[in-house]
């Protein structure tokens, strides 16, 4: 990544964006998904409600701009989740995701009891 | 600087994690009124670096990089959010043959890799066991990002072989690639997919969906050709 991803500037090309938003992927959302889930969502992977088709969140295409970004599924396109931020509140929904599989996001510490 | 439109900066980050090769923050500037601004940039430098080095592309238009990269002075602090992201991550363990794609100043994210890879693997004996490529795209050789630290990587390791593309102006007598990167370039750099390599490719959103929409094309496992999309805006290509 590097930085000012949402600024449109003059050379960029009509492939670059949908609308005003730009196409960037799974990655890109990755930080403001870190204020809702603890775990890494990029590797985290995710059911299209639509298709089935299952894939780490970081291989999605996104749409993406300052207040937030809409995961697509790249193998029917449909919305999987999206995330926009107001000046209240963060806003998420998943309705286009069936099923999350996270990994377990703290290993458990192994102890070893030494007498008592 | 690095060139003359962007810079590296060196971050001193107290109760820093620790990063992956390929992950990034997000840097959050806030204006005297409260007006925010927040971007994302890779980490330039090995997971075993213990300072956190950014290298920011300089955008006019933008908000945030010039800000970073004119004003920005030695002790002043910055809101950091990360390191965030583990799927466009090269560790050691994952293995080779590492086959890096770049265009303009998508090579952040692929030098920490380089520079991960020379650190943590140390003799060539087992460089050779994880060889690696660089495909790297620039505008002209005074856009390169990088030029004397991959030459320097590259001269110390024959592991590591860097192949180079200009689309506008080359250097003098340059002998090499002076297109941008297409099928049948991928095709001559490349291993073959029966080598499953582990493919990483970042750059503006155009020359990444050319470079990995080609090598699945070439036959390699969409599983392992990972990308990052800078947007248009990455000043390469």
């Amino acid at each position: 990544m590097n930085g000012d991803k949402t600024q449109a500037s003059e050379q960029d090309s009509a492939d670059d964006h949908v609308g005003q938003a730009l196409r960037l992927d799974g990655n890109f959302a990755a930080g403001i998904l870190s204020e809702v889930f603890i775990p890494d969502m990029t590797t985290t992977r995710g059911m299209c409600a639509s298709c089935g088709a299952i894939r780490p969140l970081g291989a999605l295409p996104v749409y993406g701009r300052d207040m937030g970004v809409v995961m697509r599924c790249p193998t029917c396109d449909a919305v999987i989740l999206r995330v926009t931020r107001t000046p209240r509140q963060l806003w998420l929904d998943l309705t286009g995701s069936r099923v999350l599989l996270m990994a377990d996001p703290t290993p458990p510490l192994i102890a070893r009891a030494d007498g008592s | 600087m690095e060139t003359p439109r962007t810079r590296t900066l060196v971050l001193d980050v107290p109760r820093w994690p620790g990063h992956r090769a390929g992950q990034h923050v997000d840097v959050r500037l806030t204006a005297e009124d409260g007006y925010r601004a927040q971007r994302s940039y890779s980490i330039a430098s090995a997971p075993e670096d213990p300072r956190v080095a950014l290298t920011v592309d300089r955008l006019d238009d933008g908000e945030v990089s010039p800000y970073l990269i004119d004003v920005l002075r030695k002790g002043d602090r910055l809101e950091l959010r990360g390191p965030i992201g583990g799927y466009f991550v090269w560790d050691a363990a994952l293995g080779g043959p590492l086959l890096l794609v770049a265009g303009g100043s998508g090579i952040v994210p692929l030098m920490a890799m380089l520079r991960h890879r020379a650190a943590v693997i140390e003799t060539a004996d087992a460089r050779r066991h994880v060889p690696a490529r660089l495909l790297y795209s620039s505008r002209r050789w005074d856009d390169m990002i990088y030029r004397d630290a991959i030459a320097r990587l590259a001269d110390e390791d024959a592991t590591l072989e860097v192949a180079l593309t200009f689309t506008r102006e080359p250097p003098q007598g340059w002998t090499g690639f002076r297109r941008r990167i297409d099928r049948m370039m991928l095709a001559e750099v490349a291993w073959p997919p029966s080598e499953r390599p582990h493919v990483f490719v970042c750059g503006p959103t155009a020359l990444v969906e050319t470079a990995a929409t080609a090598l699945v094309e070439l036959g390699h496992d969409p599983a392992l050709v990972r990308t990052e999309r800078f947007g248009p805006t990455g000043g390469s290509a």
